[in-house]
């Protein structure tokens, strides 16, 4: 059995209020990913739409899409796992594909999250957690990562300034990257100007800066067996291991606090897969939905030992230049995060960083990346390990 | 007597601020709360404790549970305070969300809006205790032991 290939990426720009309807938006990802892979509609044996569900009026957008995209009469489907969606998305594809059903297959992702408030929003992705037994306390995914966060800095020492440092590195990257939602500087001094927007309070510790810019937004990730990716693709990228795990959804089953369980096994997983460690990432796109996330991403994925993510930042080598660059189009926190989209994006990133094609945000020559999405309060973690 | 209307079982809807689930198999949950006791279930097969309680146990595959009160100190895991609070719970903020680690169990809810926000710390023992919302309403929350 040959390998799984990338043979096309694309995304819409990550906008506050979409001009057009979802099928619309879906279109944008999908047109780019396909100039990109210079095929045909008719080249595509099936679909996998990807979103967290409950934002759209329209039910079952996967029939919608087939036909906007011309993807009609082949098989299509939705598939969700919350914010890493087109992630697990591209686990399915990977499987279609390798068990020999369909030979290319596209992983849409989208979400328009723009119609509803902010306060309707954070009510929407609260109920992505327990809705028995937690969500009538009235909780939201900021306060369930301030938990978190709460936790690590009792642990290990970790600051309100440490995490800052993550925010200034990922608005430095969202300001070059004609993508993202959030293109304005965040510099560590806003966190401590009572005046500046990004020192507000949200969920203590956390703050605005802390947080990701809602967004909407499309991807697409265009998936080929190795015999099609090398007859369509000069510069196909190997789909080289693929881990996915998950934990309880409600806190009072789990023990850890200072890390995402199911990021850490799926990590592992996925090293496994590849034959290879942490050391052997050259550049990785970590689901950082707040400051902690990224921090916990760089101890649960090997990058750092438990409480050593905060040395990795204060040294900076996340930043492009440093030695292992996380995150370096701006990450969920200045690119924007619309939900379904996010693990698509991030593949895109790693794609063009792999094909050296990442403009001002490309790394020194990489060769392996690293795509880490997690859905919900780290309820699902999927690691995907990508290579030349 | 005539015919009756089957009426359901919704008692579920009183718990917390807002409820987002009515019908449950675990509804006694909000008689134990009116009787101001704060309950678990343990599997009468296995013995496995579960909170919050549950009605069926996945080690034995078993449904008969009995119900054991939540009693004695927990210690504060973590937690966090609210600025900003979701849809419907405005009224509410600032408050804090948590979880208390009861050795056998864990507990997730609220801190007392007594409790001052400068003695909350990780690892401090507390109490669970039922609180008595507007309107009927019902909950728990975390008190300094």
């Amino acid at each position: 059995m040959g390998k799984v290939g990338i043979i096309g990426v694309g995304q819409s720009a990550f906008v506050r209020g979409y001009p057009g309807s979802i099928r619309e938006l879906a279109f944008d990802g999908f047109k780019e990913s396909m100039q990109d892979a210079q095929i045909s509609t008719k080249d595509i044996d099936a679909s996998i739409i990807c979103s967290a569900p409950e934002y759209d009026k329209q039910r079952s957008p996967a029939g919608v899409f087939a036909e906007y995209l011309g993807l009609v009469p082949q098989p299509t489907c939705y598939l969700e796992s919350l914010c890493s969606s087109s992630s697990m998305g591209l686990r399915f594809a990977y499987s279609l594909i390798k068990s020999g059903l369909h030979d290319v297959v596209a992983v849409i992702g989208f979400q328009k999250m723009s119609e509803i408030s902010s306060a309707e929003s954070q009510e929407r992705m609260g109920r992505g957690a327990d809705i028995q037994w937690e969500s009538p306390f009235g909780t939201m995914m900021p306060a369930y990562y301030a938990m978190y966060a709460r936790a690590h800095m009792e642990q290990y020492g970790t600051s309100a300034e440490d995490l800052a440092l993550i925010r200034v590195k990922a608005a430095s990257y969202g300001q070059i990257n004609e993508k993202a939602v959030y293109r304005k500087p965040v510099t560590f001094e806003m966190f401590s100007d009572p005046e500046s927007p990004i020192s507000g309070p949200v969920a203590s510790p956390l703050r605005v800066g802390d947080c990701c810019a809602n967004a909407d937004g499309s991807s697409c990730v265009i998936v080929a067996s190795e015999e099609k990716a090398r007859a369509f693709c000069k510069k196909p990228v190997w789909i080289l291991g693929l881990g996915a795990a998950s934990t309880t959804v409600n806190l009072a089953g789990r023990d850890l606090f200072t890390g995402l369980t199911a990021a850490r096994q799926a990590g592992e997983e996925a090293y496994k897969m590849a034959g290879i460690t942490a050391k052997d990432i050259d550049v990785a796109e970590v689901h950082d939905c707040f400051t902690i996330a990224e921090l916990m991403a760089y101890e649960n994925l090997g990058f750092a030992k438990p409480g050593g993510g905060t040395e990795l930042i204060k040294a900076r080598e996340t930043y492009k230049e440093g030695s292992i660059p996380v995150n370096v189009d701006g990450g969920l926190l200045s690119k924007g995060h619309p939900i379904g989209a996010t693990g698509g994006s991030q593949i895109r990133t790693i794609v063009l960083q792999l094909r050296g094609e990442a403009g001002d945000m490309q790394v020194k020559d990489p060769e392996i990346g690293l795509v880490h999405n997690i859905g919900g309060v780290g309820l699902y973690g999927n690691v995907s390990i990508l290579g030349r | 007597m005539g015919k009756k209307k089957k009426e359901i079982d919704d008692r579920f809807k009183k718990f917390g601020t807002v409820s987002f689930t009515s019908v449950t198999k675990v509804n006694d949950f909000i008689d134990y709360l009116e009787q101001g006791k704060v309950m678990g279930t343990r599997c009468k097969e296995c013995g496995a404790v579960f909170f919050p309680p549950r009605a069926d146990c996945y080690n034995c595959f078993f449904s008969d549970m009995e119900w054991f009160e939540v009693s004695g100190k927990g210690k504060l895991m973590t937690y966090s305070t609210l600025e900003f609070a979701p849809m419907g719970f405005g009224d509410d903020v600032p408050y804090a969300i948590a979880l208390l680690d009861y050795g056998d169990y864990k507990v997730f809810g609220r801190i007392s809006n007594d409790v001052p926000q400068d003695q909350i710390h990780i690892g401090m023992e507390m109490t669970t205790i039922v609180n008595k919302l507007p309107k009927g309403r019902l909950n728990y929350m975390f008190q300094k032991a």
